[in-house]
């Protein structure tokens, strides 16, 4: 023997080729793809807000509303409200593993963070609703 | 410590993902969905236009578009990767999807300021 | 019928039923890639998986290779993947799969030796490159202080020292799987539990505020759920980026 003992591992160990469909190989992978594509919609719907509010400026807000309103276009919107939905249920949910609160030596429990975050989400949502559509 | 942009891409992701969290599907349900769809009408424009009259609206927008845009880029950047394997075009990807999401900062601080 | 026989006319029907295992043999030199071999092993209640590939290499295949020591979910030696979920094998049992039949494989993300072994060199450099050990500073040998902590002290790190090493938080994690130069859920886990100890006085951000380190974690969150110490490396990881974030900002501050 002249290799010295060993030395034939390196070429003998088996790698698998990458899995190109890793993320349909489990329910939470899948999960996880979904929730990080929801990023898609979200630049969706900044583009969308952007649309209205130059329609707004530019005295073209009826051109905006009559794009809004057609199928497809609900139809994307739908799926926007989903996937922004859906956005803010995990994101909030997973606030609390980053920020370790700590009053007093007490740590603060994951669902009290949690709760916190949904009422303001909730909190917020009525606000914004109410100024947008109170009547002047 | 080694200077990375990194944790400034993910502070920008974070303050993103809150403000997507907190405040686009209230957005998107009311213009996007019931009020194309007529469930409720469509405030005047006077209205609207008077809510955008607001500076600290206006500039509070702004900031929330573009915390929203570098959110979704941070997750594209990422998302894309490693669903298509294409992690060794990083540098590339990145500068498409952050470069998207300054294109799309400047346009909306030309539109509303 | 008293109690004792029907103990043992069930003990005797559970004699005879087997389960299916499909096990994944990669012999290098005779295999290019690992194939399944199946082997029927007795089901009995009390039988982990790893039960029934020990019954496989002293009853019926010798040349079956897979490591193991403790049998108690303390070495972390004896992780592989059952159907497609990795696992530690002394804790998971055979009546978990019903009918059968259980596929065993190595732990996904790792080269494989042979068979259910796989190379655990890169994970071990990758261990020691955090440093996990207590950094002091200016304290002339021989050490004989103590440095006694509260119960808070000891708190905050308990839960991240408690990792037996077992790679299944390695295997659960696509963002690993897909890029190995990621530095992993466990040494980042190892890392904060130093960083958050009282008695140390290293830094560990130098090899964690990095693309490889923590900012390549997309927070799959797998890592924390096949935890079978409940380690919780997800949250490890999330507090660092946010430590070395908090730090980039103010690179004034200490964590």
């Amino acid at each position: 023997m002249t290799r010295p003992p060993g030395s034939e591992r390196a070429t003998s160990t088996y790698r698998p080729p990458r899995d190109a469909f890793w993320f349909a190989r489990t329910r939470n992978y899948t999960i996880f793809v979904l929730r990080e594509l929801t990023s898609v919609l979200v630049a969706w719907t900044v583009v969308f807000l952007l649309l209205l509010v130059g329609a707004l400026l530019n005295g073209t807000f009826q051109d905006f509303t009559a794009l809004a309103a057609r199928p497809w276009m609900i139809a994307v919107n739908v799926v926007a409200l989903v996937a922004t939905a859906f956005h803010a249920v995990t994101f909030l949910n997973l606030a609390p593993k980053a920020t370790v609160v700590r009053l007093d030596g007490w740590r603060v429990p994951a669902w009290m963070i949690q709760g916190g975050n949904h009422s303001a989400w909730l909190a917020l949502s009525v606000l914004i609703a109410y100024f947008i559509l109170r009547s002047p | 410590m080694k200077r990375t942009i990194e944790p400034y891409l993910w502070l920008l992701f974070s303050g993103g993902g809150v403000a997507a969290a907190l405040l686009l599907p209230v957005l998107v349900l009311l213009f996007g969905v019931l009020m194309p769809l007529g469930v409720i009408d469509w405030p005047t424009v006077a209205h609207l236009r008077a809510l955008l009259d607001n500076v600290l609206v206006r500039l509070a927008l702004l900031v929330v578009i573009v915390l929203c845009l570098f959110h979704a880029a941070h997750r594209i950047r990422f998302t894309s990767e490693e669903l298509f394997g294409i992690a060794r075009y990083d540098s590339l990807i990145a500068v498409l999807c952050y470069g998207g999401a300054i294109v799309g900062a400047v346009t909306g601080a030309l539109l509303l300021f | 019928m008293d109690v004792t026989d029907t103990e043992e006319s069930v003990r005797q029907a559970a004699a005879t039923r087997t389960i299916r295992l499909e096990v994944a043999r990669y012999r290098p030199g005779q295999d290019s890639e690992p194939v399944f071999q199946d082997y029927d092993v007795p089901l009995t209640a009390d039988w982990a998986v790893l039960d029934g590939l020990n019954y496989v290499k002293d009853r019926l295949d010798g040349s079956l290779s897979f490591r193991w020591s403790c049998r108690m979910g303390v070495c972390g030696s004896c992780g592989m993947t059952v159907n497609g979920e990795p696992r530690l094998t002394c804790g998971t049992f055979l009546t978990e799969y019903g009918d059968g039949p259980i596929r065993i494989e190595p732990l996904k993300g790792f080269p494989v030796i042979r068979d259910l072994v796989v190379d655990i060199d890169d994970f071990l450099a990758k261990l020691s490159s955090v440093r996990p050990w207590l950094i002091r500073e200016g304290e002339e040998l021989p050490l004989t202080t103590e440095y006694a902590q509260t119960p808070e002290q000891l708190d905050a790190y308990k839960q991240y020292s408690m990792c037996i090493n077992c790679m299944l938080c390695y295997s659960a994690c696509p963002v690993y799987v897909l890029n190995p130069d990621f530095l992993g859920p466990a040494a980042i886990a190892l890392a904060q539990r130093y960083n958050l100890d009282s008695r140390d006085m290293g830094d560990r951000f130098d090899v964690l505020n990095l693309e490889e380190a923590v900012w390549g974690c997309t927070f799959v969150g797998e890592c924390t759920r096949v935890c079978p110490k409940h380690v919780d490396p997800a949250e490890a990881i999330q507090r660092g980026k946010l430590t070395a974030a908090l730090r980039s900002v103010l690179p004034w501050s200490k964590r």
